[in-house]
């Protein structure tokens, strides 16, 4: 594998601010746009393109099965991709334009990539659950396209120069006579400003990833150059001509109703102040930001009492008494029977608490909504993951079709999840429709965490396992009950996020239901261990060899909205599952390493383990390591492992701590991953990935947890809900990174997330012998735990 | 309305506030359209809002731009460009030291401002002496790798 290239500049491609602004125009079209974008890519000048800007609504979504809806070269030959899946500084920008690069066999810096831009780019849905890499290699996507394409050059080649396709080869954008390299046509001449027009290709053969020359190599990300240098333009930095600022005034509860606002308590202020009622919706415009927030401020609003919210103290025993909805993922019949049978049983219960996104910069969007009635039509920029979804909910808000609304992506603050990123342009675009001008909003750090974001929810995981006279598990039984209330929005529920549930939309509610038995194995979540078998029906789909299971889920109504958050539900899942493993491991003397891998069949994962534990030295020995002093300051070390989502990416942890037995206080001070994600596409960002996740796995792991009282929600800055800091002990951070060009792609960027926590609680046990099954481990917990230990 | 001169990565600026006691980050944000520096919390929580007055580093989300008033304001921007970026910045991408890159006014700016004075410290002293820093992403692992090849250089 090669290593960092120097970076230029010039890669990254600016766009002129007029390309911009007739990008940006209105009922600009797809293919207005394409006639264009020949005088776009080569100069980003944009007298071609402004030529072209007219008002043409409807703008149709984009479809998946034709090459020209991923790809379009210029005369130049340059050459421009449409991708539907975004990026939020994982740098899957820069893998996408690799890929065009490597299967079309063009310069990468004749690349230019536009992402998520409802009107340009074909629909992938939703940006999420590590399914940019293995969507984009699969066959209804980015690669199909540009295989396709490759073929049709190397045939338009072939009629040219009069040679059969077989004798050709490409190079640098040409089509080249292989025996005869002066023989050449560029692509430019080829097909440049011209149309394919053509499907996707099944048969059409991608390389072989073994033969990759620019994938597979640390090609340094397109972004970091603009962000380091305070260039680049994030959502937070969309300037419109004529925009005004927004800013939400929110219930001090949850589920409060408006009852009145009082207009005359912001009348005398600066700023052209208007307030926005909508349903139970309520803002304020002004014409400058700070003068929009002194007007929310102070803005006299009266709202009913809300929701009576379940008491925290004792939210983990109630949630057990709780309705739910239930659902089955493994039912192996002789579960009970099985343990019953066993030489020796185990169990215990673990906790989660709902934790948030808490992105660094609060959500903002710029909305510019313009006419009335069915003709309103609407131009969003938003950080949302599923701009498609944000297109068609938010034309149901604004009272029009989702071809009148164009949104485009632009990075905002980093977001793991459904942060506010999606029900900010809700509220930017209720206050321009109200107001008959662009609307940028920005929350308030308060606005973001406790009436945005969208929490991962608390868990609550009951775990038993039976084992035989051998010590090998025949049994295990996992019972959770959680929580959910709304979600990801789909394009007929606005209401999953709050402003769409303010503007009148329903919340669908969770209906309490027994469950089903499973009629295929989906491990999605992780509720089955790695060491299930996994079997439904005559068919067994996990990764280990325990056959009888039952993996069952109870969900109960939320009192706060609940979002996909870095590996929902897989973290919380692999937290309880990855310490009772070890838990069990300890009740029979066995070594952590060596009793995962009784248990793992599959081989890949199997690797993951036993790669990591050699990049560790790990010395063979049963938790908790004998000798330590229960006093003071020990060390120890714990391992977990995931196959994430039970099909998309291998990952193992071992992490190294010091607890300080005095105090309570836990440090992280060493962590070894390893991952096999298949083909590696970017190995620097394939780490840069790990060991961020790795670290946010362990900021929560330690400290975060959203709290609150009687009167509403407290966590409402980052002293009321810390995460981890500068100044706090940095872990060493090793990756461990195994390349399998053989396979199909899989995801990375959550698989470290996932399973820290329970290495970091395993770490503890070994230095200590205490075992702690509350996430975060705070320092008054993990005392709890040491004077709790036998 | 108040005017309020004050010189912001080289360039003297007059501005016309409604409010003196408006947070500076928004003069920079909202009037001069900067990028740089970004609201994150605009309670000195988090450092998103960081540049330099006077070379010192501060919060301009709790700074009043009255106290800016007649002062030289650096953001992250007037360190570098792109084509010509500073060192700092030349590590932060030599070490591809962010992800989302929403923090990274904190980081850049009170790690220059350290390490300008404290040549050659520690990656344990840096880390101290940016402490209460957020980067939510937790790219703080390639941060401290940058910043400490920019303590060795500047003692070099
Ligand atoms: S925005 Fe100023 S410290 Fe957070
Ligand atoms: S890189 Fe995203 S917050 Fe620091």
């Amino acid at each position: 594998m090669k290593t960092l290239t120097n970076f230029h500049a010039k890669y990254w491609k600016k766009i002129t601010p007029e390309a911009s602004e007739a990008l940006d125009k209105h009922g600009f079209g797809r293919r207005e746009f394409l006639k264009g974008l020949g005088a776009l890519i080569v100069g980003y000048s944009a007298a071609g393109v402004l030529n072209k800007a007219g008002a043409q609504f409807p703008t149709a979504t984009v479809p998946l099965n034709q090459v020209d809806s991923w790809l379009a070269v210029a005369a130049d030959g340059s050459v421009t991709g449409f991708a539907g899946k975004c990026d939020f500084g994982q740098g899957f920008r820069t893998v996408q334009q690799q890929l065009v690069a490597e299967e079309l066999g063009v310069q990468f810096e004749n690349i230019n990539m536009i992402i998520c831009d409802t009107a340009l780019c074909p629909d992938q849905g939703v940006s999420s659950g590590s399914q940019g890499h293995p969507t984009q290699f699969g066959n209804n996507a980015l690669r199909q396209a540009l295989v396709t394409a490759r073929e049709a050059l190397l045939q338009m080649g072939a009629a040219q120069l009069k040679v059969t396709a077989a004798e050709l080869s490409l190079e640098n954008g040409n089509v080249v006579v292989t025996k005869d390299p002066s023989q050449r046509m560029s692509f430019g001449q080829l097909i440049g400003g011209k149309r394919f027009s053509l499907a996707l290709n099944q048969q059409a053969r991608p390389k072989d990833p073994l033969t990759y020359t620019i994938l597979g190599t640390s090609v340094p990300r397109l972004d970091v150059p603009p962000k380091v240098t305070g260039e680049f333009e994030y959502v937070q930095n969309k300037r419109v001509a004529g925009m005004v600022h927004g800013k939400v005034v929110r219930p001090p509860k949850p589920g409060a109703k408006l009852v009145k606002v009082n207009e005359g308590s912001v009348a005398a202020l600066p700023g052209n102040v208007k307030v926005v009622i909508k349903n139970d919706f309520v803002g304020v415009v002004a014409d400058k930001e700070w003068l929009a927030q002194n007007a929310a401020d102070v803005l006299d609003v009266t709202w009913t009492d809300g929701d009576t919210l379940p008491n925290q103290e004792t939210l983990y025993a109630d949630m057990r008494k709780m309705p739910s909805r239930d659902s089955l993922i493994v039912a192996q019949s002789d579960v009970d029977t099985q343990m019953k049978a066993a030489a020796r049983t185990f169990a215990a219960t673990y906790v989660h608490p709902f934790q948030m996104h808490g992105s660094l910069g609060t959500s903002c969007a710029v909305a510019d909504v313009k006419g009335a009635g069915a003709s309103t039509t609407a131009t969003i920029w938003c950080a949302s993951q599923g701009v498609w979804n944000q297109r068609g909910s938010v034309a149901l808000i604004l009272g029009t079709t989702a071809t009148n609304v164009r949104v485009v992506f632009m990075e905002g603050s980093g977001c793991y999840g459904l942060n506010g990123a999606d029900t900010v342009a809700y509220d930017a675009a209720i206050m321009s429709q109200a107001v008959g001008k662009p609307v940028r909003v920005q929350y308030t750090r308060r606005d973001e965490m406790i009436s945005a974001d969208s929490y991962g929810p608390a868990y609550v995981i009951d775990l038993k396992a039976g084992v035989d006279a051998q010590g090998q598990m025949i049994a295990w039984d996992y019972e959770a009950w959680t929580f959910s209330k709304g979600g990801r929005p789909a394009v007929a529920n606005p209401g999953n996020v709050i402003s769409g549930a303010l503007a009148g939309f329903p919340t669908a509610a969770v209906v309490p239901a027994a469950a089903n038995p499973p009629n295929n194995y989906s491990n999605n979540s992780n509720a089955d261990s790695s060491y299930g078998m996994g079997c439904v029906g005559n068919s067994c789909g996990g990764t280990g060899n325990i056959k009888s299971e039952r993996v069952l889920v109870h969900t109960i109504q939320s009192p706060f909205y609940t979002g996909p958050l870095r590996s929902p539900n897989r973290l919380q899942n692999c937290f309880a599952n990855e310490s009772f493993i070890d838990e069990v491991a300890a009740g029979l003397k066995a070594d952590p390493v060596a009793y995962r891998l009784r248990h793992l069949v599959d081989t890949r994962l199997r690797d993951c383990v036993t790669k990591a534990a050699e990049a560790y030295g790990w010395d063979s020995r049963p938790s908790p390591k004998a000798g330590n002093p229960k006093t003071g300051v020990v060390t120890g070390r714990g391992i977990s492992c995931v196959l994430y989502e039970g099909n998309n990416g291998y990952c193992a942890l071992i992490a190294e701590v010091e607890v300080d037995q005095e105090t309570g206080k836990v440090e992280v001070t060493r962590i070894i991953t390893s991952n096999d994600s298949g083909p590696i596409s970017n190995p620097d960002g394939l780490s840069n990935q790990m060991e961020g996740g790795a670290m946010q796995g362990m900021s929560r792991a330690l400290y975060e947890e959203v709290k609150w009282q009687e009167f509403g929600l407290t966590s409402v800055h980052w002293r009321a809900f810390p995460v981890y800091q500068f100044g706090n002990r940095l872990p060493y951070i090793e990756t461990v990174l195994i390349n399998r060009p053989d396979v199909r792609q899989m995801g990375a960027g959550e698989t470290t997330i996932t399973i820290v926590a329970a290495a970091i609680a395993n770490a503890i046990f070994d230095a200590t012998g205490a075992r702690i099954r509350q996430v975060p481990f705070t320092p008054a917990r993990v005392l709890a735990a040491l004077k709790a230990r036998a | 309305m108040a005017s309020i001169k004050l010189t912001v990565n080289g360039t003297a600026h007059t501005v016309d506030v409604a409010d003196p006691e408006m947070p500076l980050l928004y003069v920079l944000m909202d009037d001069l359209q900067l990028n740089g520096p970004k609201y994150g919390c605009g309670l000195s929580q988090c450092g998103a809002c960081t540049v330099l007055l006077d070379g010192e580093p501060i919060r301009s989300c709790q700074t009043p731009v009255s106290l800016a008033a007649g002062h030289d304001v650096l953001t992250i921007e007037g360190l570098g460009t792109m084509e010509n970026p500073h060192r700092i910045q030349q590590l932060f991408m030599d070490e591809q030291a962010v992800q989302c890159g929403y923090c990274i006014s904190g980081p850049m700016l009170y790690g220059k401002v350290f390490i300008d004075q404290n040549p050659g410290s520690s990656q344990e002293q840096i880390l101290e002496a940016l402490s209460g820093l957020l980067c939510r992403c937790h790219a703080h692992t390639r941060m401290m790798r940058a910043l400490t090849r920019y303590s060795e250089e500047v003692k070099a």
